[in-house]
């Protein structure tokens, strides 16, 4: 029962998110925030106002301002990058999350709100010799009501067949003289209006806080990938198992199986993820989706890579002898040279990254999974194995391999929005086991205490270690690019199709591919843990497989070098202007936003099309 | 009532069109021929403003479309009904009419009960989804979806591919229909003998350039423009 209250909101949020990929075919990152700021709004005019019309008003009033704020984001935002790649739109919208993240937090504060009780429905009901809050019953009916509302919508009215039609084509709907920018609007408007609602309907029931964001878009991804894209009535379903999933977990608790006893309310992430999983194997397209058309208007084709000229080597060769040199300032600045210890490993972390999200055309946005893995990985084995530090960092590419090689068997399967979505819940998901798993990693706390032995253990010393791995990983990830193998990689990226016809086993590849990412990036994990002397579950959070993304795309994602020069950027101003404001967030959404939509080459990739021009 | 002059029209670095100047008149049918790949279709698509990049001039009833968007194209009165089809295919047919359903300026608008006299099978199969028609059905599905809208100027990209001999020979009617009621085609085809029943005038493209126009009496007189421009 309580699990079917909680499937409302949960649809009113990912109907939401269906409506608008349906008919945008962008998957909007900022959907959960819409979420959280309708569950604020909300908050405020029950607070505030107070009584029947401070709550039932409030709802009203909040997806009245969802739908406005929705429809400034699509006209001011959305409408610039709908012809552009997938993997900026998604960033796009990301960036919202952290921009709308830290307007919610100078708006109310960091504290989590709880909201007064619905007026009217504050009693409770006896069904079956339980007691039933009241408010839990209006809502178990207002999903059906609502899902029939948007039935009737969607398939009785004018409006409706032309957002279906222009779902499958838009530029035919434009070629019979609809303004598809007008409905464009509208639909994005009604699906942050919903999702304003399902935000709003939670703030008797759980406070808003901070974290929702976040949270309610991984549920919200599963849902919709269970459910399928697109679909509405697939959103309810697929809303009604989850709801009821967790429900089950959580009402189960601590069970004794076979003697092991299993605490189930701290499963709930991992059933979550078992059934996408077996839904994902048995219906690739979600419970009552359907293979989507993609839209007509594909990415250019990216220019093949070129190896480097005689000038890029002899630069890369000068920039090495430079960083042989820096543990010199050890000495006079120790600051510079931990600096440059997080610098390596970001260039490391970044190039695993566009390994598979260039060549490989996998916009993973989980990839922080691997890194926080090897982290893992090296720390547990030093700690609770006592394997030597040399054993620990060869293993923790290991422990992520392991788990790349099972994320990857099921992301390489999809394509596009789909992969980043499953990858990015897989990387919550990896996040919510090591956060709760208390007794092996330490929870939230990590764990501390993991610094290299002798000679290791002087921070000039374990740069240079740092620095020879970071280059042995770039070149080799470089010189598999170059090889029959990176050539199959980037046909298979270029066009699955005739790939396969060409006898390249495309899957098999680019799983190959992902795998070696993820153990490249374990390995940066692990020199991470040893250069930090601890671990903690921030190496896993989303925020930093964004950061990576950044790193790449501010870089150059069509550039080789690109990670080489974006991740030391972005760890430099991170370091330096982030740090001294407390909003670093939004300012960090704001640069997202400069990059995709005035830089999209990045910096390695507008340096080299000026030097094309100079050459001409 | 059209004009394009010296039109341009680019895929990617790709240049398509060169220079391309036609014009249609008021209650003409003009064809548009040439071989595969010559530029027929992209000459349609830049009229609509559904290329990526396009150059020169295109004027219709004095407005300038190259400044225009699409749907405000569509709205002046060109139709267009695409080679492909381009069918909802998830969308009954009755749905797939109404979202070309847009008010008359003055004539008699098309209705469904006035397009099912037109094309009389498309009478029995309202409630079918678009993608559960046959090909032909479609083709004329997609020309009665496009009439809903009232253009004035059809733009008809290779209504004779893909459709059986009967189909054609319904389109040719059609077309002659139309052409009675006052409207203006621009018909893009390879199968002369259909555009030959049917056309006014013609212009034969080729490699994206006009390589002839003249009066379709004088194309289907002489082989030897015949053998030149569309032999295979």
């Amino acid at each position: 029962m309580n699990g079917l209250a909680n499937a409302s909101s949960l649809f009113f949020l990912s109907a939401g998110l269906s409506l608008i990929f349906g008919v945008s075919r962008v998957v909007n990152m900022a959907h959960g925030s819409l979420y959280m700021l309708g569950a604020y709004i909300a908050y405020t005019c029950a607070s505030k106002l107070g009584g029947m019309l401070g709550f039932w008003g409030g709802l009203v009033a909040t997806a009245a301002a969802l739908a406005l704020v929705g429809t400034l984001i699509e006209v001011l935002l959305l409408r610039r990058i709908y012809h552009v790649a997938e993997l900026f739109q998604l960033l796009a919208t990301f960036a919202l999350v952290l921009l709308l993240s830290d307007v919610v937090a100078a708006l109310w504060g960091v504290e989590d709100l709880l909201g007064p009780r619905a007026p009217g429905l504050r009693g409770s009901v006896e069904i079956l010799g339980h007691n039933y809050p009241q408010y839990d019953l209006f809502l178990l009916f207002l999903g059906p009501v609502v899902l029939a509302g948007l039935h009737i919508l969607l398939s009785r009215t004018r409006w409706g067949t032309l957002v279906r039609a222009a779902t499958q084509d838009r530029d035919m709907v434009a070629a019979l003289g609809v303004d598809q920018a007008k409905l464009f609007t509208a639909v994005f408007a009604l699906g942050s209006a919903l999702a304003g609602l399902g935000g709003a309907l939670e703030t008797p029931r759980q406070p808003a806080n901070l974290g929702m964001d976040l949270s309610a878009l991984g549920d919200a991804f599963v849902v919709v990938v269970v459910g399928g894209m697109g679909s509405i009535p697939g959103a309810y379903v697929a809303a009604l198992l989850i709801a009821e999933i967790k429900a089950i977990c959580i009402g189960l608790g601590t069970q004794h199986i076979a003697g092991v006893a299993f605490n189930f309310s701290k499963l709930t992430l991992v059933a979550e993820f078992i059934v996408m999983a077996i839904v994902l194997i048995a219906r690739p397209y979600g419970l009552l989706g359907r293979a989507q058309g993609m839209p007509r208007h594909a990415a250019a084709m990216e220019d093949p890579l070129k190896p480097a000229g005689q000038a890029l080597r002899l630069l890369a060769l000068a920039v090495l002898v430079g960083l042989l040199a820096v543990p010199l300032l050890a000495e006079a600045s120790p600051y510079t040279v931990v600096l440059a210890t997080d610098v390596l490993i970001a260039v490391l972390f970044a190039a695993s990254l566009h390994f598979i999200a260039g060549p490989g055309g996998m916009h993973s946005f989980g990839h922080a999974a691997y890194f926080g893995l090897g982290c893992y990985g090296a720390g547990l084995l030093l700690k609770l194995a006592g394997l030597p530090m040399a054993a620990a960092i060869a293993g923790a590419p290991l422990v992520a391999a392991l788990a790349a090689a099972l994320f990857g068997w099921f992301a390489v399967r999809l394509s596009g929005v789909y992969l980043a979505m499953l990858t990015l819940a897989f990387a919550q998901i990896v996040w919510a086991v090591v956060f709760q798993w208390e007794t092996l990693t330490g929870g939230s706390n990590g764990v501390l205490g993991i610094w290299p032995p002798a000679p290791f253990n002087r921070a000039g010393i374990y740069y240079l270690l740092v620095l020879g791995l970071t280059v042995l990983g770039v070149l080799l990830m470089r010189r598999i690019l170059f090889a029959p193998f990176g050539y199959a990689m980037r046909a298979g990226r270029d066009s699955p199709l005739r790939a396969e016809a060409t006898g390249i086993a495309v899957l098999k590849v680019h799983w190959l591919a992902f795998i070696i990412a993820g153990s490249v990036c374990g390995l940066a994990g692990a020199l991470f843990a040893f250069a930090k002397g601890g671990i903690s579950p921030e190496t896993i959070h989303v925020s930093r497989s964004i950061d990576g993304l950044v790193m790449v795309l501010l870089g150059g994602i069509h550039e080789l070098a690109g990670p080489l020069v974006g991740a030391p950027v972005f760890t430099l101003l991170q370091d330096s202007v982030m740090r001294q404001t407390p909003y670093w967030r939004g300012v960090l959404g704001v640069v997202i936003l400069v990059l995709v939509l005035v830089f999209p080459l990045g910096i390695a990739g507008t340096i080299a099309a000026w030097a094309r021009r100079f050459a001409r | 009532m059209l004009e394009a002059q010296k039109l341009c029209a680019w895929y990617g670095a790709a240049q398509i069109l060169f220079d391309v100047s036609l014009t249609v008149c008021e209650g003409e049918v003009v064809a548009l021929m040439g071989r595969n790949g010559s530029g027929k279709t992209t000459t349609m698509k830049a009229i609509m403003g559904l290329v990526g990049r396009r150059a020169g001039s295109v004027r219709f009833d004095g407005h300038d479309l190259m400044a225009l968007k699409t749907f405000q194209i569509a709205r002046l009165g060109i139709g267009w009904v695409p080679e492909e089809r381009r069918i909802f295919t998830e969308l009954t047919l009755a749905e797939n009419l109404e979202v070309g359903r847009r008010a008359a300026n003055g004539r008699a608008p098309w209705t469904p009960e006035r397009l099912f006299q037109l094309f009389p099978n498309l009478a029995e199969m309202r409630e079918r989804p678009g993608g559960r028609m046959s090909g032909g059905e479609q083709q004329m599905l997609t020309v009665a979806r496009t009439l809903m809208g009232n253009p004035r100027l059809v733009l008809l990209d290779e209504p004779s591919e893909g459709v059986a001999p009967l189909v054609v020979e319904r389109m040719a009617d059609t077309i002659a229909e139309l052409k009675k009621e006052g409207l203006s085609v621009l018909l893009s085809e390879q199968n002369l003998p259909f555009a030959g029943a049917v056309s006014d005038r013609v212009y034969i493209l080729e490699k994206g350039h006009i390589a002839w126009s003249g009066g379709m009496a004088e194309l289907e007189a002489s082989e030897e423009l015949q053998r030149q421009y569309l032999g295979v």
